[in-house]
């Protein structure tokens, strides 16, 4: 069945793989970024896969009074959500956040603030319909505190916390949270950084998100093999952490 | 700097040493589909693959594709590629509407045979440097079914393929034959021509699944794997099994892309690769040229399993510096070897040259300013739409002045 899919940060690299796989099977969308002249590429690029619908909200999700609005006309538009796929964030200058508490700020604001307050109110919406599912992109960055990008860690932790409490919370009323942790992936985020092996396509981690929401995974690591690397450093006490330099 | 698609090119075209390039790989939207006309607009990064996929279940193919689908639109342009079917289709440059190029100072033109034809003109074949394509409108063509009807007829002799090539013009849309070059004495050959065309009856296939490449060459084989003899004997079952088969029923991916069906083919020729030679020699040399090259390369006995000869059609393409010409080109795959290779593509282009051919910049590493310059007269003509900041390790190489 072609599902109806909310997406907040659409013109992110995964979150515009994920869609295109859903547009494949005539899926309808109500996409929101903020950049409009990108937001209208991707939007006709998902109407020529086959997408039935594609509405488009131009919104800086760091104003955070905006979003009970956005949401709720999103939700109309789309009559029933299946999916809400909350994609966006930045990845910021760990040396200018630790110099410039301004910049510090903005990479809380959009990596946390913005992500908690949309997922709180799309939940309280989805609870109602009793049926769907919450995918929200967070980080193996988020498992643990690391000197190159820490201020990024703490907001991808406090996101995954956060994620916990609200699917317990949601657990029973029928409704699936989905906490998508990625490692490496070329995207226009991580364009400056030099490739290796263990860098991921946007396509492939959009294949491995399309698959958790069929199978109702809680959490998932993509690719997987990042899974066994972050319980290994996650264990590893912190003075090794420190004195490791990571 | 110098805009990269799929880096498929076997040469230096698609480089720049000591220079930046510009990846296009997430330059990969699809734009506007007109599914009742028959085009398609997208951007200049998305592998012609894609548009297969899009496109195909709706009836519609591209009217020209190489000889693999993994490359970029934006690279099929800059290269001006052609098919099995250029001597009805034309090149690739001819299949399109509309480009838009984006200059190294900001400038977007919009190009096409109407706006801004000159710098159309200059852009089709221009080889990626009059600036980056950033999308494309293509004209697409109608099909009924996934498959294709081919037919296998041996020939002989140079002049034997060149009348089987003729004959089959008219009723075939594509034509190729694969040759062994290691059999060519005296202008007698061992070759195979092959000739297809589009099966007219509608079949459901067109909405099925589409064939995935599943075997890989894993790593780089040991480079005494393909010596000359193994190369032999590949060629005389590949001649005996061709033969088996005259006449039969294939999807149109095993006809179009048959290397496409081998993830990372190109590992079989050890760690340092091979050298193609593709070259074009016109009708008015007549079959002489096509023979005393046969005759070099076999001298040489540095042969290949990946050995074809075509007839190019006499549609023009828009592109100033496309490759193809009427005439009979040749390809070649060579393992490199150093220095004997080398000299033996120089020893080819030298023929050519001298008949009045061109050497096909897409696939080369190695002709001289001198042979591409005497391949392409007009090449001087390019050069006011270059962009200043853009070149290439091709370019650098051929457009130095000659000797």
């Amino acid at each position: 069945m072609p599902k109806n899919i909310l997406v907040f940060g659409a013109n992110s690299a995964i979150a515009h793989a994920v869609s295109r796989r859903f547009a494949n099977q005539g899926a309808r969308f109500v996409l929101v970024a903020r950049d409009a002249a990108k937001l209208e590429a991707n939007a006709a690029d998902l109407v020529v896969r086959g997408a039935a619908m594609v509405a488009t909200r131009i919104a800086d999700l760091n104003a955070l009074a905006g979003h009970l609005l956005l949401v709720s006309e999103g939700i109309t538009e789309l009559g029933h959500v299946d999916i809400v796929l909350i994609a966006h964030g930045i990845l910021p200058d760990q040396q200018r956040c630790e110099e410039d508490m301004l910049e510090l700020r903005n990479a809380i604001d959009t990596n946390l603030l913005s992500v908690v307050s949309l997922a709180m109110i799309t939940a309280r919406e989805l609870e109602r319909q009793g049926q769907g599912t919450l995918v929200v992109l967070g980080s193996v960055a988020g498992d643990r505190g690391r000197r190159s990008n820490y201020v990024y860690g703490a907001a991808k932790a406090g996101v995954d916390v956060f994620l916990q409490g609200l699917r317990a919370r949601l657990d029973s009323r029928g409704v699936h949270v989905l906490t998508v942790k990625p490692g490496f992936v070329a995207t226009p985020m991580t364009a400056q950084f030099t490739k290796g092996p263990l860098w991921a396509t946007p396509d492939r981690v959009a294949g491995a998100i399309c698959r958790a929401i069929e199978q109702s995974r809680r959490v998932i690591y993509v690719p997987w093999f990042w899974r066994p690397i972050m319980f290994v450093v996650r264990a590893l006490p912190d003075f090794v952490i420190t004195r490791l330099g990571m | 700097m110098l805009p990269v698609g799929q880096g498929r090119s076997y040469g230096d075209c698609c480089l720049n040493p000591g220079g930046l390039v510009v990846a296009t790989d997430h330059l990969d939207r699809y734009i506007e589909f007109d599914v009742a006309k028959g085009t398609l607009s997208c951007e200049a990064g998305t592998r012609l693959g894609n548009i297969i996929d899009i496109t195909l279940p709706h009836g519609w193919f591209l009217p020209v594709v190489p000889g693999t689908q993994f490359v970029s639109l934006g690279g099929a342009i800059a290269n001006d590629v052609h098919g099995k079917n250029h001597h009805r289709a034309g090149t690739f440059g001819s299949q399109i509407i509309e480009l838009e190029l984006l200059r190294s100072n900001g400038q977007r033109l919009l190009c096409s045979e109407r706006e801004n034809p000159e710098w159309f003109r200059a852009t089709v074949a221009g080889l990626g440097l009059t600036g980056l394509i950033t999308w494309a409108k293509i004209k697409l063509r109608p099909v009924q079914s996934a498959y294709v009807e081919t037919e296998d007829i041996a020939f002989a002799t140079v002049e034997e393929f060149i009348a089987l090539s003729q004959e089959s013009d008219h009723d075939f849309e594509y034509t190729v034959a694969w040759f062994d070059s290691f059999s060519y004495r005296a202008g007698t050959l061992r070759g195979i021509l092959s000739r297809a065309r589009h099966v007219e009856k509608s079949d459901g296939s067109l909405v099925a699944r589409r064939p995935r490449s599943w075997i890989s060459v894993p790593f780089d084989m040991p480079q005494r794997l393909l010596g000359p003899n193994v190369i032999r004997l590949f060629n005389q079952c590949y001649a005996y099994g061709k033969n088996r088969r005259v006449s039969r029923r294939i999807r149109m991916e095993a006809l179009l892309f048959p290397l496409d069906m081998i993830r990372n083919w190109n590992r079989i020729y050890g760690r340092s690769g091979f050298m193609q030679l593709q070259c074009v020699i016109p009708d008015t040399a007549g079959t002489n040229g096509v023979s005393d090259l046969l005759q070099v390369i076999a001298r040489g006995r540095q042969g290949s399993f990946l050995a074809v000869l075509k007839r190019f059609g006499a549609k023009a393409s828009p592109g100033v510096l496309s490759f193809p010409m009427p005439g009979t080109t040749v390809a070649l795959d060579f393992q490199n070897l150093g220095s004997p290779t080398d000299r033996l593509l120089q020893e080819c282009h030298k023929v050519v040259v001298g008949y009045g051919g061109r050497i096909y910049p897409a696939k080369d590493a190695s002709m001289t300013s001198a042979t591409f310059q005497a391949g392409f007269p007009a090449w001087r003509s390019l050069i006011p739409y270059i962009d200043p900041r853009f070149s290439s390790g091709l370019w650098r190489r051929v457009s130095s002045p000659a000797p």
